[in-house]
């Protein structure tokens, strides 16, 4: 019981706790209530850090406890999933900032920052959980957390959308548990290594194959892949923090990070490829990420859009790691953080424009900008990201995985990112232009009191924040702290195959 | 100290049953200090029995067959440890809701300790006889605190269910006596040992079987199960279900693994596992279109008993560790959400889906405490109900029957279509709520508790599945 035994614990119960105390505390204690929650999550944020430069350093942080006969609870910090860990807890404090701006005054607070953080707690052991099984306990914690913040509002339409969520993804942990079962069945025990866990496992080509599709089932609901995706854009009925988050780190990059580690610490990219599922779920892929375009395209509410666009851009994680090379691994990888700092953003941006002047639909955006400087700036920032136009984060994922993909000879994966990058600069140049360049088409309605700021300052200084992020992330990306170089360290320790060998 | 460790958990609440039926005043707190009691006996019961195995202990220094021998190994402290420690929430529970009924309140409390004794003499009796009394007397006492209000529905419906039980019981008296005849023994381990297959004992294999099915509502028997558990008042509700199910499901398991493995087939084993499979669909679909809440609270029951079955298809012992922790945690889980549906009934005067819209608004804690009690029926991470459900799914696959693992995991959405449709009534907001009656004080934390209580044994499944493995029929599943 030593310090790498009680590390990874400990980052789980920093948000735990604060998150269950919270249930207790009623709106009047609202000091107490915001000191509790940005104090935990300072801490939180600390001990990543400082486990961060432990990892860098070579140290190890494990957890692990009996959980049945022969079955463990494994909590192991290994670069991949500090990499995401950072991610979620960085985004956690912006989040919880922006969310005490936009819910200042609604009823249920107490619920919403308590579900809230068990969101995270959830994703946290996503991040941190070592074996398949502990993922599995996470994933499903997060789609049962989640529920209660879709149906926030409680709105007869909240309700709805909230059961068809709870569809999708019970469904998909269904199907997911059955695959987990099977391959423990056939494996013993489930372990995310470096390289794949299941290399030993010898002439079980079918029941692998069938697990792997069952597992990709359950992971494609979370991360939206066509045709598990239907439960996305509905589900952004929840308040704009919500989706912010659900889109950024929680759910939709839950999925996505489970992707990676199955192929690449549970099937190993040796064995994913002598199975020959790589293809059909690059394919998959590749099908997502220009259904979400095309589908974002004709959508005029900006929240609807945005969904769309997730669910086309969850996919470049996807396709990055099914096309074998490491260029495309570096690529998916990177774009779990990089799409993360933007798409949380833009949703930033969509939950002021609602929330300061009532503002919801692209038609209604003309010269917004003039009202909301800042806020269209980092909105801009977004998008020009999620195009994959220099010099933003966007264009360092887009690069590799074009590279990757030409240098694996996936050429039609080249031809898929061109597309969907006209097919961005579509939907979100337009978008630009109107709240820049046209002249507004009545005065606004102002629905916040007037300010320091052009909204609340609690809203705005995140989306700024995450804004600055994204640029730096590709200003800065040869710089040893930026996303790009930490993929290409778990690149490098993790995935270490020699191309020519797996390349047919 | 082992002989009074094992005694206290039936001598106790006896000795209560007598004295609330003489002293009215102080049920309640005779009442409590007996859960407490029994509490701690159960509790150094089963850390005896960790240590030092199987326990054995003869009343009075009688030996078998003339006196009466005590006996527990794993599987029974398991089942006393749930047996305590729900029956004690029931009884915090019952001492808030009966709290402006005195009437009905002075036949509870010896008719509840009455029942908790016989429950507990089910877990502890070596032979096959004193089965047969600890059944007898707890279907009697069951029945009674059915009828408890003396309501219409519940009158009926506790007419039926005694018929029921008089039946069952009846049977199983046949199978004994065929048993007795052949062997000419009672003790369970004695009949075990020299057990062999012939028509009489699969005479009496069936008529203790069909029997037991018939008490533990068993598909296609189940029909006596939802009015009698959906009518009753809510402790007796919880007490039901979560408990007396478990009972009469105990004692199947005692007989099949030692009495009967001798005469029983393969064949037999896949009737009771294909049953449970139908339970579990047709209870599912049932509590699905029901209208009110405690009736779908009772049908989600006749699915859950369903999963229990499935273990006798399986026969390993993953299996029958899973199958027994299922009905651990269905306890907390079921007697937690028939509470907060009693609580809810109570306070908005019936439990029509549609009166109780909004209640989230008015007591979030019984509302809390419904989803999460649903989370272990589900059998979603991290519960009780998933530990179980892994358990299950692994001997499945193990013995290559993938039938029951796609019966499982489609159980499981099941539960998860039919909770929700409680909980969307209940997170529904309207703008009137009539509150008929304050839910008194503690109904509420009672209820949440145990749902959180059935989450916990996820977590701490490790230890609960050792002390199981002590003297376990199929050989223990820990290498």
């Amino acid at each position: 019981m030593t310090l790498s035994f009680w590390m990874p614990v400990l980052v789980i119960l920093t948000s735990l706790v604060p998150s269950l105390v919270i249930f207790f505390m009623t709106d009047a204690q609202l000091r107490a209530r915001r000191a509790l929650y940005l104090g935990a999550e300072i801490v939180k944020l600390i001990l990543v850090l400082f486990m961060l430069v432990g990892i860098y350093y070579g140290a190890f942080y494990e957890t692990r406890v009996a959980l049945l006969p022969g079955v463990e609870f494994l909590l192991r910090a290994n670069a991949l999933g500090m990499f995401f860990l950072t991610l979620t807890a960085g985004l956690w404090l912006l989040t919880t900032i922006y969310s005490i701006g936009y819910l200042e005054s609604s009823p249920n607070r107490s619920r919403f920052f308590g579900f809230f953080g068990l969101c995270v707690t959830a994703t946290a052991g996503i991040a941190l959980s070592g074996n398949l099984l502990t993922f599995f306990l996470f994933y499903e914690m997060l789609s049962l957390v989640t529920y209660p913040l879709v149906i926030h509002s409680q709105t007869g339409k909240a309700l709805r959308v909230g059961r068809t969520y709870l569809f999708y993804t019970l469904g998909g942990g269904t199907v997911m548990l059955a695959g987990v079962v099977w391959l423990y069945g056939l494996a013993g025990s489930v372990e995310f290594t470096e390289g794949g866990s299941l290399a030993g496992v010898e002439g079980a080509r079918i029941p692998l194959t069938i697990a792997f599709v069952l597992l990709m089932v359950g992971l494609g609901v979370k991360s939206a892949l066509v045709p598990l995706h239907g439960w996305l854009p509905q589900a952004m009925v929840a308040p704009a923090p919500v989706s912010a988050l659900l889109h950024a780190v929680a759910v939709v990059k839950a999925g996505a990070f489970g992707i990676v580690r199955v192929v690449y610490e549970v099937y190993g990219i040796e064995l994913s490829q002598a199975l020959g599922v790589l293809g059909p779920l690059g394919a998959l892929a590749g099908v997502t990420i220009i259904y979400g375009s095309v589908k974002a395209l004709s959508q005029d509410d900006l929240k609807l859009r945005l969904a769309y666009s997730t669910v086309s851009q969850l996919s470049y994680i996807t396709l990055g790691v099914a096309i074998v090379g490491s260029a495309s691994t570096v690529g998916g990888v990177v774009h779990l953080v990089h799409q993360g700092i933007m798409k949380i953003t833009l949703f930033f941006c969509a939950g002021v424009l609602a929330e300061t002047i009532g503002v919801k639909k692209i038609s209604e955006m003309n010269g917004v900008a003039r009202r909301l400087p800042w806020t269209m700036i980092a909105f801009a920032v977004g998008a020009v990201g999620m195009i994959g136009l220099p010099p933003t984060a966007g264009f360092i994922s887009k690069w590799y995985l074009g590279f990757g993909a030409a240098q694996g000879g996936a050429y039609w994966a080249v031809a898929v990112l061109a597309a969907s990058a006209v097919l961005n600069a579509a939907y979100f140049l337009p978008i630009i232009y109107v709240s820049w360049f046209r002249k507004p088409d009545a005065p606004f309605e102002e629905k916040l009191p007037k300010g320091r700021f052009e909204t609340n300052g609690m809203m705005l200084a995140p989306l700024l924040i995450t804004a600055a992020l994204a640029l730096l992330a590709g200003l800065l990306a040869t710089l040893d702290v930026s996303p790009l170089q930490w993929t290409e360290l778990i690149v490098g320790r993790e995935f270490s195959y020699n191309l020519d060998e797996i390349l047919p | 100290m082992t002989g009074s460790a094992i005694v206290v958990p039936i001598m106790l609440p006896l000795l209560a049953a007598t004295l609330t039926f003489f002293f009215r005043r102080g049920a309640i707190t005779m009442s409590l200090l007996t859960a407490a009691g029994t509490i701690a006996a159960v509790v150094v019961l089963s850390l005896e029995v960790m240590d030092q195995g199987p326990l054995s202990y003869t009343i009075g220094g009688w030996d078998a067959p003339l006196g009466i021998e005590l006996y527990a190994d794993g599987l029974a402290a398991v089942m006393l440890l749930m047996s305590a420690f729900v029956g004690t929430a029931i009884t915090v529970y019952a001492a808030g809701y009966f709290s402006g009924k005195p009437a009905v309140a002075r036949h509870f409390w010896p008719l509840w300790m009455f029942a908790w004794s016989s429950l507990n003499v089910i877990f502890l009796s070596a032979d096959i006889f004193n089965l047969y009394v600890g059944l007898e007397l707890m279907g009697i006492s069951a029945v009674a605190l059915l009828t408890l209000e003396g309501e219409r529905d519940a009158l009926t419906a506790g007419m039926r269910y005694l018929l029921v039980s008089l039946l069952g019981s009846l049977a199983y008296l046949l199978g004994v006596a065929l048993l007795y005849g052949t062997f000419g023994v009672l003790a369970v381990q004695e009949i075990g040992e020299q057990m062999f297959p012939s028509p009489a004992t699969w005479t009496a294999l069936a008529l203790v079987t069909a029997g037991m099915a018939l008490k533990t509502a068993l598909f296609p028997l189940h029909f006596w199960l939802p009015p009698a558990h959906s009518s009753a008042p809510s402790p007796v509700s919880a007490l039901l279900s979560a408990l007396v199910v478990k009972g009469s499901f105990y004692l199947l398991l005692r007989l099949w693994f030692d009495v009967f493995p001798e005469a029983v087939t393969p064949a037999a084993g896949q009737l009771l596992g294909i049953l449970g499979a139908a339970a579990i669909v047709w209870g599912s679909i049932l509590a699905l279109v029901q209208r009110r809440l405690k009736l779908l609270v009772a049908y989600s029951t006749v699915a859950q008993i369903g999963y229990l079955f499935i273990l006798f298809a399986l026969l390993t012992p993953e299996a029958w560790s899973g199958g027994v922790y299922h009905a651990l945690s269905h306890a907390f889980a079921k007697a937690a959400m028939f509470m907060a549906a009693g609580t809810l009934m109570h306070a908005l005067g019936n439990d029509d889906l549609d009166t109780l819209d909004g209640s989230s608004e008015r007591f979030p804690l019984s509302v809390y405490a419904f989803g999460l009690a649903g989370i272990t029926l589900m059998g979603l991470p991290f519960s009780g109900g998933f530990t179980a459900k892994w358990l299950l799914l692994s001997a499945a696959l193990e013995t290559g029957q993938w039938w029951y693992v796609t019966v499982v995991l489609f159980g499981g959405l099941l539960a998860a279509g039919y909770l929700l449709r409680a909980l969307a009534h209940l997170l529904t907001p309207t703008p009137t709520v009539k509150v008929q009656h304050e839910p008194a004080r503690g109904t509420e934390a009672t209820a949440l508790i145990l749902a959180c209580v059935a989450l916990l044994l996820g977590l701490v499944s490790a230890p609960i599945l050792e002390l199981l493995q002590v003297g376990a029929p199929l050989g223990s599943m820990i290498p």
